[in-house]
């Protein structure tokens, strides 16, 4: 379907900024989302993520930066955009007073889409998203999850290339989260890209690739794998009695990024200026190395080294 | 830059299928022309009548009782409450029980006899004499229309009090003949006038509520990203008001005729043709306000703000005429104004709309400059 000239990028920006006043929405972000792959935007709420969906979806002028969605150069082409991508805003925002298939059929014809052709469609997504048995049901009577599902097939109803979801699953339990993201990666295996925002650890390490905003500034991108193994720091776990004040102690020098208590153990950050950690932990605890592990890092650890949450 | 057809009838039936549904706002349809109907076709009269006021009867006479009946006979007051002295009467209309007092004097006999128009040519009465009224009238002046009906006593024939032919009852200076509502019934001028106040009320607050709803919903962030456009949005909502509007004409005018007899005299063509300009006027003065307000109680605030002087000075109740000059100008701006007069020639005096030029043009000027503002304002609130 594509032209093999086309370039491997869903979406290109530069130097991409918005301020509003004197705010710094988003501030000299570069990004590069791959087609047909999951990208990820995590960070903490008010960090910037849904300024920069909706410069990249072409609603919110720049103030300064390029963006190439789909070939396509924004804000000036943002017209053209609007039939290849779809958007799922944070907040469900189909109709509560109509009916599951009432919504579909709306939005059909929103994209022009009618007839056999519409009917085709709306029963295909009714089946992917098991919403079969709930076509009459309000929108508005409906869980979480099951709206959810609504949103996802509403946005995806005109096959869109590039799907953009706004904290898509932030009303949802793990259950359906779990099945959502299964239902992304069957999206993502069709050809969809996909740009997603989270907050959540675990939706995030889901993603092919990810970028970390804080205060709308991109602090790291890259597989969460590349993340974890590139990070600037030790984690290092403790078993131990006392593990406040143990903490307390740990945080108090100046190696330390962070620590956080997990049941019985202790989780700490070291920065990666200390080239032994296990033994900068006894010497500051009088431990022994039995109850002293390095650890994986998780993205968690990730996400606490590269923003400036590490001293709460 | 074509619109599409598809999307704006997508919208329109998406409308229709809510507003099928919100059984609150389908009843107000249908109540607010109904009630309005019954209670302004039966509770409005500028004839005023049966005005409770109270007597003080200083002369206790077989005179000063026919007097208190002849005024009775006129149904204009309705005696209610007798009084000893002027200060409990003073009293009793501070207090709102009544609205006017009537003094008689104890000399009513002797002014009656020598009043002019009684008809004693005998004994010649002095100027001095002649010019004394017979009796006094203490007026709650407050409200201009009693005080005005009150005032329409002042020369009250009294050939019936005293039963004798009058001499000097002169023949009116000019003949009066009314057109067009000769019964002088107040629902004949307020039926017509009705629709423009039932338009002006429903057109702009289900407009600006409709689209007020879908953005503090939600809806409209999921609208701006999918290939639709604002004019596309606005057209497929606002026309489903368009029918409701003629449903309330036609509601109006149909009952107005079976309970109030205020016929039609105008062509249905015509009717049509003004109406549906007036509503067009109305619900783009709703678009706009819809892209102001932030959320559905400020959208009835600024509904109300504009529905008031829209009413007040639109020539409803109170003449044009009457108003002060800035108070015409601004009555000019609004489209009820210029509705009112539409409606009134078409309904009454059966002109056609071709003939009321200047108020079609500032209707179509209106709509135009409406709805010009709020495909602007609409724009600016998506970025």
């Amino acid at each position: 379907m594509n032209n093999s000239s086309e370039s491997e990028y869903a979406i290109q920006a530069k130097g991409l900024s918005k301020h509003f006043g004197d705010l710094k929405a988003i501030d000299n972000l570069d990004i590069s989302v791959e087609k047909s792959r999951i990208y990820g935007f995590l960070g903490p709420n008010g960090c910037g993520k849904t300024t920069a969906i909706r410069m990249l979806t072409g609603l919110l002028t720049p103030t300064s930066g390029e963006i190439e969605v789909l070939g396509l150069r924004l804000p000036q082409e943002a017209e053209k955009l609007r039939l290849k991508i779809g958007y799922m805003t944070q907040r469900f925002s189909l109709y509560n007073d109509l009916t599951v298939k009432e919504n579909l059929q709306f939005i059909s014809k929103i994209y022009g889409i009618t007839g056999t052709q519409q009917k085709k469609r709306i029963d295909e997504l009714l089946s992917i998203y098991g919403l079969n048995h709930k076509q009459t049901q309000f929108a508005g009577s409906m869980s979480g999850g099951q709206r959810q599902r609504l949103a996802l097939a509403a946005a995806t109803l005109h096959k869109p290339e590039l799907l953009f979801l706004d904290e898509p699953t932030s009303a949802v339990d793990p259950e359906n989260r779990r099945e959502f993201w299964e239902q992304l990666f069957d999206l993502c295996d069709q050809g969809t890209s996909v740009l997603v925002s989270t907050h959540y650890m675990d939706e995030a390490e889901r993603c092919h690739k990810l970028a970390i905003l804080e205060d709308g500034v991109k602090r790291a991108d890259g597989t969460p794998e590349e993340l974890m193994n590139n990070m600037a720091a030790h984690v290092i776990e403790i078993s131990a009695p006392e593990l406040r004040q143990l903490k307390q102690h740990l945080m108090s020098l100046p190696e330390v990024i962070t620590g956080s208590q997990l049941g019985a153990r202790l989780r700490v950050l070291i920065h990666n200026t200390v080239t032994d950690p296990i033994g900068f932990i006894m010497q500051h605890s009088n431990l022994t190395a039995d109850f002293v592990d390095l650890v994986r890092p998780s993205l968690e650890d990730v996400f606490v080294t590269c923003t400036g949450n590490s001293r709460q | 830059m074509m619109l599409s057809l598809l999307r704006i009838q997508a919208i329109f039936f998406k409308e229709l299928t809510q507003l099928k549904r919100d059984r609150m706002t389908f009843g107000m349809v249908i109540m607010i022309p109904l009630v309005q109907l019954m209670l302004f076709g039966y509770a409005i009269n500028t004839n005023i009548r049966h005005i409770p006021v109270g007597v003080v009867d200083q002369s206790q006479s077989a005179l000063s009782r026919v007097l208190v009946q002849t005024i009775s006979a006129t149904q204009v007051v309705k005696f209610e409450q007798q009084f000893q002295d002027i200060k409990t009467a003073e009293d009793a209309l501070k207090r709102s029980e009544i609205r006017a007092i009537l003094i008689i004097p104890p000399d009513v006999t002797k002014r009656v006899a020598r009043h002019p128009s009684s008809g004693f040519g005998l004994p010649a009465s002095s100027d001095e004499e002649t010019s004394r009224p017979i009796a006094q009238w203490l007026v709650d002046g407050a409200d201009t229309a009693i005080a005005a009906t009150i005032k329409s006593l002042r020369n009250m024939p009294l050939s019936e009090l005293v039963s004798v032919k009058p001499a000097n009852r002169s023949t009116p200076t000019f003949e009066v003949t009314l057109y067009y509502n000769p019964e002088q019934r107040t629902a004949v001028n307020i039926v017509p006038g009705l629709i423009g106040i039932i338009l002006t009320m429903t057109m702009i607050m289900f407009t600006s509520a409709a689209i007020v709803r879908e953005r503090e919903q939600g809806n409209m962030e999921m609208l701006i990203t999918t290939p639709i456009r604002s004019i596309e949005i606005m057209l497929g909502k606002i026309i489903p008001y368009i029918f409701i509007g003629v449903v309330q004409v036609v509601i109006i005018l149909g009952l107005g005729y079976l309970l109030f007899d205020v016929p039609v005299n105008g062509s249905l063509l015509s009717l049509l043709a003004i109406t549906l300009l007036f509503i067009a006027a109305s619900l783009t003065l709703g678009l706009v306000i819809s892209t102001i307000a932030k959320n559905q109680l400020q959208s009835t605030q600024m509904t109300i703000f504009v529905l008031l002087p829209s009413i007040l000075l639109s020539g409803f109740m109170f003449p044009y005429e009457g108003m002060p000059l800035a108070a015409q100008y601004i009555a000019e701006a609004f489209p009820a104004t210029h509705f009112m007069r539409l409606i009134r020639g078409v309904v009454l005096k059966d002109l056609e709309f071709t003939d009321l030029t200047f108020d079609i043009y500032w209707l179509g000027l209106f709509t135009i400059i409406g709805l010009a503002v709020a495909s602007m304002r609409f724009k600016k609130t998506l970025g």
